[in-house]
């Protein structure tokens, strides 16, 4: 017993920068490219604990690509990946346009973590399966999806692949890889989780890959997957988004008292990664390396991507009344688009006139699919989904009682 | 008098209820620093300091889990989920917890929490921004449910709700909170500051919980609404010319029956309408309680018109909303049986 208890005190994490104040990112430690020491994929998780505090990077800032993570991705690999990070970011563009043009009632960019989804794309097998959130649309992008038909979803129209039923950008899109988004947070993480395990109950050979924000690793679904992909060592990549910030919120009331949100893994004898998410080769480099342990029966592997989200959350959201606005100025690790290009200047195999002319024409693409969609309609206006169509699909079958309220509805 | 919007009035609630009362904090997703997405919560972290409003992690279960024991240690919490439509993670908490501690420990033990939560649709946020999960909480037995419907009675009812000794389930009609919505979406909506109800007091006063309001008097039927659909049963009446009596129920647990049975046996007849799904609705409730009290008063079944028995769609939203239109056909079948 002590006889003077002192009084306990309330701690409420808090950035260190708030509007008005000048953005400081050097206490974020960013080791150098190339420093971080790539394992065996069969290695001992226990070994590699070190690996989850710090961050793997494979270009540097003159621009090479350098030391152990280094060259996962052919000349072309390299060209294509620059190619879908230009298109996403010009989708995203057009679309937030569009947005603020009332064609359509919502919208989430990528500004900043297009490098993520696009290189991760590149490390799966057709037939594996992603549960992605909202920001990870260049899954699609890089594996082929069209346009138009995202396009069609976002407005809602006739010819949206999903009757118009869903928020825009909730995509659903099986034949790719990509389960159908749900607005509830981080529900899809232990999904992932189950997905991979039936997988290796049937003694198939696809893998899943589960995603989920900073904040949304708060949910108690995330734990449930670590526990599930640990018990069961899971043929799956749990992927955490790591962009600092989730809506207004920081990342560390998510994160608490732990380092980092790889060492969330730790515990559950989970390998855990972190790497820097605006470099595109890195990303390729780790997402291969964890893919390869899925489908070498060595289970899950955690894998924290370090990177920011300059656009606002959402086309609802103004982050100028939470954090700096030069704060994404500030952000040590750079632009994942800019890095790229400037790599492969360096290297010989673009310049600065191919980019101007590639954005072009990538302008061009977007804009014609743009043309296209809007031909079969918008949100407010042009071709529909039918009324229908609101009643179908809640069963396989429709139940008695809500046909007779479809008949009242009078469609 | 001031005038408030929905989001003002509720701001001031919390407000005057923190300034009276040490014990109440404030907490949810975004509502310390930003002040909440809605911005009901603005102010009251630089206020009252980081202990009394501040930022939770993204866990509904957790959110409502740490009222629960602040609640058992001696705080009032008065908390916010984001979106109705996200509580889901924290219903073991409510139904198992906060709604049976006082029962299960015999009273040693209580859970004076508000849980404050935007409902209702009307604003294309998808089936994931629009439910109204009422009746999953009037089902639960040792909570309260209450559905605001404009800023005088919204601070009042969410004073009294912070002041109960017991669980509150708070849902805060979100198509209201700028204006009194009557389900004409392609018309402007009048603010909130040129409305009567939207003058509303600066300090303390309480709207008691389980008293309903006569709304627009009247003596051809009655309609039973809450939330946004007194505005479109009171828009309904006027287009139809139907005389109908309004009733907005306020507080759905514990329900005013009095209010209720008296306008019916008075109009003889009576419709029940809200925006959430028809089946196990909680309009079934409220039509049974009207058969077994005003059955011999009846001169028409009791009609009920709500949303569709379907998830929230986002571009048919106005289809399945249950406007005027519909709510009218439903006075006019009930005058015509
Ligand atoms: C269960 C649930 N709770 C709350 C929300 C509201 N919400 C949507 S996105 C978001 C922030 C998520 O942040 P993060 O996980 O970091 O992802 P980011 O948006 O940064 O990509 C919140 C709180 C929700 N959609 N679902
Ligand atoms: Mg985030």
């Amino acid at each position: 017993m002590t006889d003077n208890p002192s009084p306990l005190k309330f701690h409420v994490p808090e950035p260190e920068v708030r509007p008005g104040g000048t953005p400081d990112f050097s206490n974020v430690p960013i080791p150098k490219a190339g420093s971080v020491d790539r394992p065996p994929v069969d290695v001992d998780p226990r070994t590699i604990r070190d690996l989850a505090y710090s961050i793997i990077r494979v270009l540097n800032r003159e621009g090479d690509a350098v030391g152990p993570w280094a060259g996962t991705l052919t000349d072309e690999e390299q060209l294509e990946g620059l190619r879908h990070m230009m298109t996403l970011r010009t989708f995203d563009a057009r679309m937030q346009m569009a947005q603020r043009q009332g064609k359509t009632s919502f919208y989430m960019q990528h500004m900043g973590e297009e490098a993520v989804s696009c290189a991760f794309r590149k490390a799966l097998n057709k037939g594996d399966m992603n549960f992605p959130t909202y920001r990870q649309a260049g899954l699609l992008i890089a594996g082929g999806y069209p346009m138009v038909d995202m396009m069609n979803q976002i407005y809602s129209n006739e010819k949206d692949p999903l009757k118009g039923r869903q928020l825009p950008i909730m995509y659903s899109a099986k034949e790719h890889g990509f389960f159908s988004i749900s607005g509830n947070l981080t529900t899809q993480y232990i999904q992932a989780v189950g997905w991979a395990m039936a997988s290796a109950i049937k003694g198939d050979t696809k893998i899943a890959v589960g995603w989920v924000g900073d904040g949304a690793t708060a949910e108690s679904d995330f734990h449930a997957a670590l526990v599930f992909a640990s018990t069961y060592r899971a043929p799956v990549v749990l992927n955490v988004v790591n962009n600092q910030w989730a809506i207004s919120t920081f990342q560390g009331i998510a994160r608490g008292g732990s380092g980092t949100f790889a060492a969330r893994g730790l515990g559950f004898g989970i390998p855990a990664l972190r790497v820097d998410g605006n470099d595109y080769l890195a990303v390729h480099a780790v997402a291969k390396w964890a893919a390869e342990r899925a489908r070498s029966n060595l289970g899950p592997t955690l894998v924290e991507y370090v990177t920011y989200r300059v656009g606002a959350h959402s086309t609802s959201d103004d982050p100028s009344a939470y954090r700096p606005k030069t704060e994404s100025d500030a952000w040590p690790l750079g632009d994942p688009v800019i890095r790229l290009k400037n790599h492969l200047i360096r290297r010989g195999l673009w310049s600065d006139d191919r980019h101007k002319q590639t954005e072009a024409e990538i302008l061009e693409t977007v804009i014609a699919a743009q043309k296209e969609a809007e031909s079969h309609g918008t949100l407010h206006a042009g071709g529909k989904p039918s009324t229908r169509d609101m009643f179908e699909g809640v069963y396989a079958e429709m139940p008695a009682h809500l046909r007779r309220q479809r008949q009242k509805a009078g469609v | 008098m001031p005038r408030m919007t929905m989001i003002e009035a509720i701001r001031s609630a919390m407000d005057v209820a923190m300034g009276r009362d040490d014990n109440v904090v404030v907490f949810g997703e975004d509502v310390g620093y930003f002040g909440g997405v809605f911005r009901c919560t603005q102010g009251l972290q630089q206020k009252y300091g980081r202990s009394r409003c501040f930022d939770a992690p993204i866990s509904e279960l957790g959110i409502v889990g740490a009222a629960v024991g602040m609640a058992s240690y001696g705080l009032k919490p008065c908390i916010e989920i984001q979106f109705a439509d996200y509580v889901y993670p924290a219903y073991d908490q409510i139904v198992s917890e906060a709604a049976r501690l006082r029962y299960r420990s015999n009273g040693e033990f209580t859970c004076p929490i508000v849980i404050r939560m935007p409902t209702g649709g009307g604003i294309f946020g998808g089936q994931t921004h629009s439910q109204s999960p009422e009746a999953l909480f009037t089902h639960v037995s040792g909570l309260k449910v209450v559905v605001p419907s404009n800023p005088l009675d919204a601070k009042g009812l969410l004073i009294a709700s912070i002041e109960d000794p017991d669980p509150v389930i708070f849902l805060e009609p979100k198509r209201l909170y700028n204006g009194p919505f009557d389900g004409h979406h392609d018309r402007p909506v009048t603010a909130w500051s040129k409305h009567d109800l939207g003058e509303v007091p600066e300090g303390h006063y309480t709207v008691p919980l389980g008293k309903a309001e006569i709304r627009r008097p009247g003596s051809a039927v009655t309609v039973l609404a809450y939330g946004t659909m007194v505005y479109v049963a009171q828009a309904a009446a006027e287009e139809t010319g139907i005389d109908a009596e309004v009733i907005d129920l306020r507080t759905l647990l514990p329900l005013d029956l009095e209010t209720i049975v008296a306008s019916v046996k008075k109009t003889r007849r009576c419709v029940v309408v809200h925006e959430a799904t028809l089946t196990s609705g909680f309009g079934a409730e409220l039509v049974s309680l009207v058969q077994e009290n005003c059955f011999y008063h009846l001169e028409a079944p009791v009609a009920r018109v709500a949303g569709w028995d379907t998830p929230y769609p986002h571009a048919q939203e106005w289809d399945y909303f249950p406007g005027p239109k519909r709510v009218g056909e439903a006075l006019i079948e009930t005058m015509e049986a």
